[in-house]
């Protein structure tokens, strides 16, 4: 039976979900292109190095950049086929960075090559943590940060709780629904494994009440467990974040400045546990992820497993891009980025892609700020928005960075509550860059 | 006999205040060089900092300490400068004029945009949006950040949204420099002459679909002008410390990238590819 928690976290809004596009459709997958493009940078930390030389053949799942770092991760090949190039190519985010081109090869059956289940059980825990980097694993909700990074305990330090996460809080999003429905046994096989090798105690998957499938789902799957619970929340944005995960399930604060694992926690998305399932029982690296394509400007919405590498545009003319689309969403709408170009490719972090008509575009006209207080009733972080604004917008760099700017994560919830249409997030992004410009100068 | 005790005390803490005020005064007193305050008085109070100071009274420090020359202070006229300096018993360091330079030609009858942009009308904000919707992530925004920030109006925006420095009214202040978001300003001597007017590290021809005027960095100007051009980053590097007063490497450029700048504007060679077009490029189709 579903007992119903209230449980939830201060503060936060709540968005029209708008996922019923997507929510009832199967998992489906995106046959190969002609294509794939690469950046040697798509995770938070230093690129990657290249192995491969332009020229090579690779096989799926090859290795083409190993580490350039301990806070980088492996990059491998989505296809079997040949090295076109090692140049810049676009990223989403509008730079041109060095990336690999891989051409498929057309008479390939683009099968697996299959491999010897690791014996992880076996494992140390920094052989682990090294195995992690090798799969190229990141954080798959979006943030895309290399998640054996998390997993290297400092010393002293013990991970006591796994948490996970499967919000999936922004709207139009269903692809972390659709995982743990219809894989919730990969899901708790990678909570088995990261558990076990960190020591956790106990895991606990947090998942908002509008997926009540889900929870009957994953409930089912660790049936007869008592280290794992999963644990409905109340369905507020942005839940997901994972320190606001944590003080909706447990009802504690990671101070400002702090992770999760000052508390004795890590946070993982459920892709990420279902990716750590794949690669130490199945030996596939992380070399396709599920996203959501869907909004108005999509004929046929889908929830799909797609290669990472394959353009934004190939993924939308399959599912029938509309000519009336003027914008695509890369990521979720809230905390999504705009794109420049549909060249860019899907990135191991990329969540979603939405394509919006004009009908659908808000184009605010902004008015004053009257000070009605919404933004600091939607920040989930206590930070006061309306100031972050103010102080933005008048460039008073050192008195933002006193108010806490950069605790700010950017989740877009006080422009979504702000009834005088304030770019609020636009404001304080634009000033944290100007920021960060202004330390990398001194 | 209640308010003559009032009066009385605080007549009486009013009185110690005061007679510490004065010990203070006395003990406490820093001489300080007069001619600081007559040195400030004399200077601009433009407090832009392009001297290198924080402002115009630490400049006037250094002045008077012999620190610095009066011929740092770019925003004062030749004669003020002269006055200062005749004030100080100095003479006025010849310095030849820097103003700040645009390494971008792209303007909108060039460079297309690849999307439209609809936010807050600044480049640095429209920068933080997939690089600001401009086909060159490494072009001018055109959305005018320099031209506001400019305090001496030296700045003005042409009609293809590309900033236009006045060099006469140009102070090298910095303050451009420091706050375009893809870092096209750079403070030059006037006579560098010889300019490289695109930061495009893409190399090839491809890079011409993004703008008409990029760099290809075919390198014909590196092979023109051995030592004095090298190619770095798919972009030609000038080595000013070298004799740069020559218009040979200009010459082959074939999209014009490399100028040779002249009082009237930038000047193209001869092998430079004319630009036909009239108005502005549409804004491309995402």
């Amino acid at each position: 039976m579903l007992t119903v928690h209230t449980q939830s976290f201060a503060h936060g809004v709540h968005p029209e979900e708008l996922k019923e596009q997507t929510v009832g459709l199967p998992v489906a997958r995106l046959p190969f292109v002609d294509r794939y493009v690469l950046p040697l940078s798509q995770h938070a930390g230093a690129p990657s190095e290249p192995v491969v030389q332009v020229g090579d053949q690779v096989q799926r799942g090859d290795v083409l950049a190993r580490p350039g770092g301990f806070v980088s991760t492996t990059l491998h090949s989505p296809v079997t086929g040949r090295v076109r190039a090692l140049a810049p190519r676009k990223h989403p985010n509008g730079q041109m960075v060095a990336a690999f081109e891989i051409e498929a090869d057309p008479f390939a059956t683009q099968q697996l090559p299959r491999r010897e289940p690791l014996d992880w059980a076996a494992m140390e825990l920094d052989a682990f943590v090294e195995q992690v980097q090798r799969a190229g694993l990141v954080g798959l909700g979006g943030a895309a940060f290399p998640t054996h990074v998390k997993y290297r305990l400092p010393e002293g330090r013990r991970c006591e709780h796994l948490v996970i996460n499967g919000c999936e809080c922004e709207p139009y999003l269903t692809c972390d629904h659709r995982l743990m429905l219809e894989r919730p046994a990969a899901v708790i096989r990678g909570i088995e494994i990261v558990s076990r090798l960190l020591g956790a105690d106990h895991s606990t998957i947090g998942v908002e009440l509008n997926k009540p499938d889900a929870i009957d789902a994953l409930r089912a799957a660790c049936h007869g467990r008592t280290d794992i619970t999963v644990t409905g929340l109340a369905v507020k944005y942005p839940q997901g974040a994972e320190k606001m995960l944590i003080k909706a399930l447990f009802d504690r604060e990671v101070p400002a400045g702090k992770l999760p694992l000052d508390l004795g926690m890590i946070v993982n998305n459920v892709q990420t546990m279902a990716g750590i399932a794949d690669y130490f029982d199945d030996g596939k690296p992380l070399i396709e992820r599920m996203i959501t394509v869907a909004g108005p400007g999509i004929e046929r919405p889908a929830n799909l497993v797609v290669p990472i590498g394959t353009s934004v545009r190939a993924v939308l003319e399959y599912c029938g891009l509309r000519a009336e689309t003027r914008q695509v969403v890369m990521g979720g709408p809230m905390m999504g980025q705009a794109l420049a170009s549909l060249d860019a490719p899907v990135l191991k972090g990329t969540s979603g892609l939405l394509a919006f008509t004009e009908a659908a575009i808000h184009h605010d006209v902004e008015y004053a700020c009257v000070r009605c207080g919404n933004c600091l009733e939607a920040c989930s972080n206590l930070l006061n928005p309306q100031k972050l604004a103010r102080l933005a917008r008048g460039g008073r760099l050192d008195e933002l960075e006193q108010a806490c700017v950069n605790d700010c994560m950017e989740c877009g919830a006080c422009t979504y509550a702000c009834p005088s249409g304030v770019p609020i997030v636009h404001l304080i992004r634009t000033a944290k860059a100007t920021l960060r410009r202004r330390k990398g100068s001194r | 006999m209640l308010i003559l005790t009032a009066i009385g005390a605080l007549g009486g803490l009013t009185l110690i205040l005061a007679t510490m005020l004065v010990l203070a005064h006395r003990w406490l007193h820093v001489e300080e060089d007069p001619r600081i305050d007559a040195v400030e008085e004399m200077l601009p109070a433009a407090n832009c900092g392009a001297c290198g100071y924080p402002g115009c009274r630490p400049f006037a420090e250094a002045l008077v300490t012999g620190k610095a020359n009066p011929g740092r202070c770019t925003v004062s006229s030749p004669e003020d400068r002269e006055e200062i300096a005749d004030f100080l018993g100095v003479v006025v360091a010849q310095q030849e004029k820097v103003v700040a330079r645009l390494a971008c030609a792209g303007g909108t009858n060039v460079a297309p945009r690849r999307a439209a942009y609809a936010g807050i009308d600044s480049c640095r904000a429209a920068a933080t949006v997939a690089g600001g919707g401009k086909s060159c992530f490494w072009g001018c925004l055109g959305l005018a950040d320099c031209a506001d920030v400019c305090d001496f109006d030296a700045i003005h925006m042409n009609a293809n949204g590309l900033p236009v420095v006045d060099e006469d009214a140009c102070t090298a202040c910095n303050d451009c420099v420091e706050v375009c978001p893809k870092d096209l300003f750079e403070l030059h001597p006037v006579s560098h002459r010889l300019w490289v007017a695109c930061k495009s590290q893409q190399e090839g021809d491809e890079v011409l679909e993004q703008c008409e005027v990029a760099c290809t960095a075919c390198g014909r100007c590196a092979a023109d002008g051995p030592g004095l051009i090298t190619m770095h980053n798919g972009l030609p590097v000038i080595d000013y410390s070298r004799r740069h007063d020559t218009q040979v490497p200009i010459q082959r450029c074939p999209t014009g990238a490399i100028v040779w700048l002249t009082d009237s504007g930038p000047q193209k060679g001869p092998a430079a590819k004319r630009i036909v077009r009239k108005g502005a490029l549409h804004n491309a189709p995402t």
